[in-house]
């Protein structure tokens, strides 16, 4: 449904994205991840078809960015980043212009735009001119601008960027949604809503792909030992890390001390429960947690694309 | 270039400027100006002429012009909206002709509003009817010129401001070629004549219609929307 296959795009002397790779299938919701200035919105104006690649080629639905670009944009809805919007037009005027543009006919328009105005909830605020609208309703009338032609494809370049976390639930609803019936390439910093709507995740880092692949995948990348984590009352930090790091494969091993309590964590080749629990008692630490940590999303990120 | 597609943008376009207050108090001082050129000949020397208006006309709108098509581009690339706009399927050609009518609409609207001027001529004499619509389609002619290049001056940038100021340059400089007449070699003069605005509209003014002068303005109008297209368009064909 939407397939990269080795595409750049250069600002002059500056290589935004380089030689991307990358398929999501239909119906599928492909996360796409990077810290700021990774590439991101660059290869989604590249994959709506407002820039031009420097090489390579990229298809959406069958049509080439390059050589069926109008077909393309009939077939993609598209959310740019910060959601531009006509501020002096009310909401009901700017779906219309939309609808038109995307040259939907009566009686097909108004019933496009009454479904995108239910899905998205907008028909308290149709009337409203956009410019005095919150950020969550402005969101919402970009999505439903984007969703209006029912398109196969959805671009959403941070959809929930800046807003706040009723909104954030509200937007992320949306996409699940939405997701159920069309493939969708969804570009954020937002971690859990990756965890929460994306089947697999591409992981950019200076233009480049760093990752690619579902999220238990990249979980299972990333995890090289497993962490473990104990908090100990009115410990010894120091006599503590002495005895611990003796056990067998122990490596990494911090501690933080708040007030009584001291968390240790630590790296291991195996799992080390029960010889940390054995020696607490023996030692006759007060211990108050003992527990694997699991890794995150947010840790598989820091490890492939650090900023 | 599909119509309904077409009419949309456009639709689109006069709004931005109709449903503002700015169209209609650049409107409004424009027709305050040209209202003093034509009513001071009138009562001050009792002459019943329309020249006073037309001689000055072609300057007001070096400054009208530019006035309402720097926002057109500058306006939507630093408020996102072209990127919102060049997503959606409509051809750049279309936009660009979307942006170009709606302007020559407002323009259209403006010079609507100095009819009072010939109509009063008319009731206290007998104009030369030929003269007066040669006038209006010169004036017209010169808006959508100084309009193509405004448009291209604001396909150029994200400021609005510098759009106008280089619109404006270019447009002055396209005015006082047209009045260096005197001042260039012999050999010269028939290129800046051709070059300048003033030959043009003062031959349409006589009422005389010269294919050379429509020429002119057909290719100066074309040559810069082309470049405008190519500025938007641009993006999307260059890697």
């Amino acid at each position: 449904m939407i397939s990269l296959k080795a595409l750049s795009k250069r600002y002059g002397d500056t290589l935004a994205v380089s030689d991307l790779s990358f398929e999501v299938q239909p119906r599928e919701v492909m996360g796409f991840l990077g810290p700021n200035g990774a590439g991101k919105t660059t290869t989604l104006r590249v994959l709506s078809g407002y820039l031009a690649p420097t090489s390579g080629t990229a298809t959406l639905a069958g049509c080439d960015v390059q050589k069926d670009s109008l077909e393309l944009r009939r077939r993609v809805g598209y959310l740019p980043e910060n959601n531009p919007l006509y501020e002096d037009m009310d909401v009901a005027e700017y779906l219309d212009f939309t609808a038109r543009v995307r040259d939907l006919r009566p009686p097909h328009r108004s019933e496009r735009i009454r479904s995108a105005v239910e899905s998205c909830t907008l028909g308290d605020v149709l009337t409203k001119p956009i410019g005095l609208l919150s950020k969550g309703f402005r969101q919402r009338v970009g999505l439903a601008a984007a969703i209006l032609h029912d398109p196969q494809i959805l671009l959403l370049d941070e959809p929930t960027s800046g807003l706040d976390p009723n909104q954030t639930r509200e937007v992320r609803e949306l996409i699940n949604r939405l997701k159920r019936e069309k493939t969708v390439l969804l570009s954020t910093h937002i971690l859990p809503e990756v965890e929460a709507s994306c089947d697999r995740v591409v992981i950019l880092k200076q233009g480049r792909m760093a990752a690619c692949g579902t999220i238990q995948e990249l979980l299972a990348k990333a995890t090289s030992s497993p962490k473990l984590r104990l908090v100990l009352r009115n410990a010894d930090p120091e006599a503590v890390r002495a005895i611990l790091s003796k056990l067998q494969g122990v490596a990494n091993l911090t501690h933080e001390t708040s007030g009584a309590e001291t968390v240790f964590s630590l790296e291991a080749a195996e799992d080390l429960r029960e010889a940390v629990f054995r020696t607490a008692v023996d030692r006759g630490w007060t211990l108050l947690e003992l527990g694997r940590v699991e890794a995150s999303l947010e840790s598989v990120f820091q490890e492939l694309a650090p900023s | 270039m599909r119509l309904r597609v077409l009419r949309a943008l456009l639709v689109k376009e006069c709004r931005a400027y109709f449903d503002t207050p700015a169209a209609y108090v650049v409107t409004i001082v424009i027709l305050l100006i040209s209202g003093y050129l034509f009513a001071a000949p009138l009562f001050i020397q009792s002459l019943a002429v329309l020249n006073a208006f037309t001689d000055a006309a072609p300057l007001l709108m070096l400054f009208f012009v530019p006035a309402i098509t720097m926002r057109l581009y500058a306006e939507e690339a630093k408020s996102g909206t072209l990127e919102v706009l060049c997503t959606l399927p409509a051809e750049d050609i279309d936009v660009l002709a979307a942006k170009f009518l709606a302007a020559m609409a407002l323009v259209t609207f403006m010079l609507a509003g100095t009819i009072l001027y010939p109509v009063t001529l008319a009731a206290l004499g007998s104009p030369d009817w030929g003269g007066v619509l040669g006038s209006y389609a010169g004036l017209w002619l010169t808006a959508a010129t100084l309009a193509a290049v405004g448009l291209w001056a604001s396909s150029l940038t994200r400021n609005q401001v510098v759009a106008f100021i280089v619109a404006f340059l270019l447009s002055f400089c396209l005015f006082l070629i047209g009045k260096v007449h005197d001042y260039v070699p012999l050999a010269l003069t028939g290129l800046t004549d051709f070059l300048g605005l003033d030959s043009h509209l003062a031959r349409l003014s006589r009422g005389v219609l010269d294919t050379r002068d429509l020429l002119y303005y057909a290719s100066v109008s074309g040559y810069f929307l082309y470049l405008a297209y190519l500025n938007t368009a641009g993006r999307r064909s260059k890697p």
